[in-house]
């Protein structure tokens, strides 16, 4: 059967691991390849790797972290932020990534989705969406801090539409608040789309990741600091949610 | 020992690359005919479209090289549904080695996404390249296209209906699912095929 999946986050700045809370008030937690091959140990399925700089002089950094992961792990990684060209995308595929990761530059130009879903397939075309409940749940680019008028929902079926390979949700309301995962919104992405859709922001506690699978119906759940800070330990966790009947890998 | 893997222009490359080097093998990545004729293994990794791969492996000739190949060859991901007989990916007639069709997922089921993605188990083994493999044991798909069950299949999966993980003939293996990418599972399969296979 297949299996939900426990994607640990990390956001890298200038080669380093951060966490922001609410997206601003960083805290560093690490080197980013050590931290990596400790979550392979631990069981994680995925990992994200989000560069929250991504200026022109990080880029070069952020490049050769992604060959050093690649060299050190044996599961999927996707990596994302800042990335807004054939030719960015290019570079991060033949360093290894295995999916890269869209936001701002396809809300700026939904057209990129349709051209790098064709140039390297949709398989590792992620597009994540910053989202925020207002009147109803709205689409926020540049790392939550510029709000739009796209609709979370329409934005979603066009993405898929024009082919993302997955989707990568973030509520801005429950991210760093460890009060549990977007439910509501993360359901009506589940049950009106395709493709797989990752929940991310508001994880605090294990009950909130069995939630988000068994009510949200989420294929895979990503978190960062309650795993960085080892407050949830991934095979505590796993051995959790096998318990709550939600289909894992051990 | 000298482990080619065929570069083309869907490959997964330096996925493989690294798994391999990770095992102590330098494997040599090369599109020259003659040095995938020579190696002792060739390993046939893929990501991409069933159809305008098998266009590219024509133009130069590899479609012809690969299906007569007498070496151990590992097909990975799409270079297994390109080792069959046809895909419904592009309507496209593959090589042929093995005589199977591969067939789009077809579900109405909000639950099952398309396409696969991600870790799930592989039943029923039978052949070296799963020595010391458990029975169940996960490693990583992701794809939307399967091959059928055949009378060549050496592992089974379940995703939407049973299908082929894993097929044999001959000397030509080939895996649906990412073994570069599935963890140590995944390394205990590249290391079965490069010493027992």
């Amino acid at each position: 059967m297949l299996t939900k999946r426990i994607i640990p986050c990390l956001d890298i700045k200038n080669g380093e691991t951060v966490k922001g809370i609410n997206f601003v008030d960083l805290r560093s937690a690490g080197d980013p390849v050590e931290l990596a091959k400790q979550y392979v140990v631990q069981g994680a399925d995925e990992l994200v790797f989000l560069d929250i700089t991504a200026t022109v002089e990080a880029r070069k950094t952020l490049v050769d972290l992604v060959r050093n992961v690649a060299a050190a792990i044996n599961i999927p990684f996707t990596v994302g932020g800042g990335i807004s060209t054939i030719q960015d995308v290019d570079v991060l595929l033949n360093a290894g990534a295995d999916k890269i990761s869209v936001n701002s530059s396809a809300v700026k130009n939904p057209n990129l989705i349709d051209e790098l879903s064709k140039q390297f397939g949709s398989q590792c075309i992620v597009v994540a969406i910053d989202t925020k409940l207002e009147d109803d749940w709205k689409v926020y680019v540049k790392g939550g801090r510029e709000a739009t008028p796209l609709s979370t929902k329409n934005w979603a079926k066009e993405i898929q539409e024009r082919g993302a390979g997955e989707i990568l949700l973030t509520s801005m309301n429950n991210d760093g608040t460890k009060n549990g995962f977007a439910l509501d919104i993360t359901h009506w992405c589940s049950a009106h789309l395709h493709i797989p859709v990752i929940a991310s922001g508001g994880a605090g506690t294990k009950q909130h990741f069995a939630d988000v699978f068994n009510i949200a119906n989420a294929d895979a759940a990503l978190a960062a600091s309650v795993f960085h800070f080892g407050e949830i330990p991934i095979p505590d966790l796993k051995s959790y949610l096998k318990k709550e009947g939600i289909s894992v890998r051990l | 020992m000298n482990i080619v893997i065929i570069n083309y222009n869907a490959g997964n490359t330096k996925s493989v690359e690294n798994a391999l080097l990770r095992l102590g093998i330098q494997p040599i990545i090369s599109d020259d005919i003659l040095t995938i004729q020579q190696a002792d293994k060739v390993i046939f990794p893929g990501v991409g479209h069933a159809a305008p791969t098998m266009q590219y492996l024509k133009e130069r000739n590899l479609d012809i090289v690969i299906k007569n190949l007498k070496q151990p060859v590992l097909g990975i991901c799409l270079g297994q549904q390109l080792m069959c007989t046809h895909s419904e990916e592009g309507n496209v007639d593959c090589l042929g080695i093995f005589p199977v069709q591969v067939k789009k997922f077809n579900s109405n089921n909000p639950n099952e996404k398309i396409p696969q993605m991600g870790w799930n188990e592989i039943h029923q083994l039978k052949s070296p390249l799963f020595k010391a493999i458990p029975e169940n044991a996960f490693v990583y798909f992701v794809h939307s296209y399967y091959c059928a069950l055949s009378n060549y299949t050496i592992a089974t999966t379940d995703y939407i209906i049973p299908f082929s993980a894993a097929l044999q003939k001959d000397n030509f293996y080939a895996v649906q699912f990412h073994p570069e990418k599935s963890a140590d599972v995944g390394n205990l399969i590249l290391e079965n095929f490069i010493k027992h296979c």
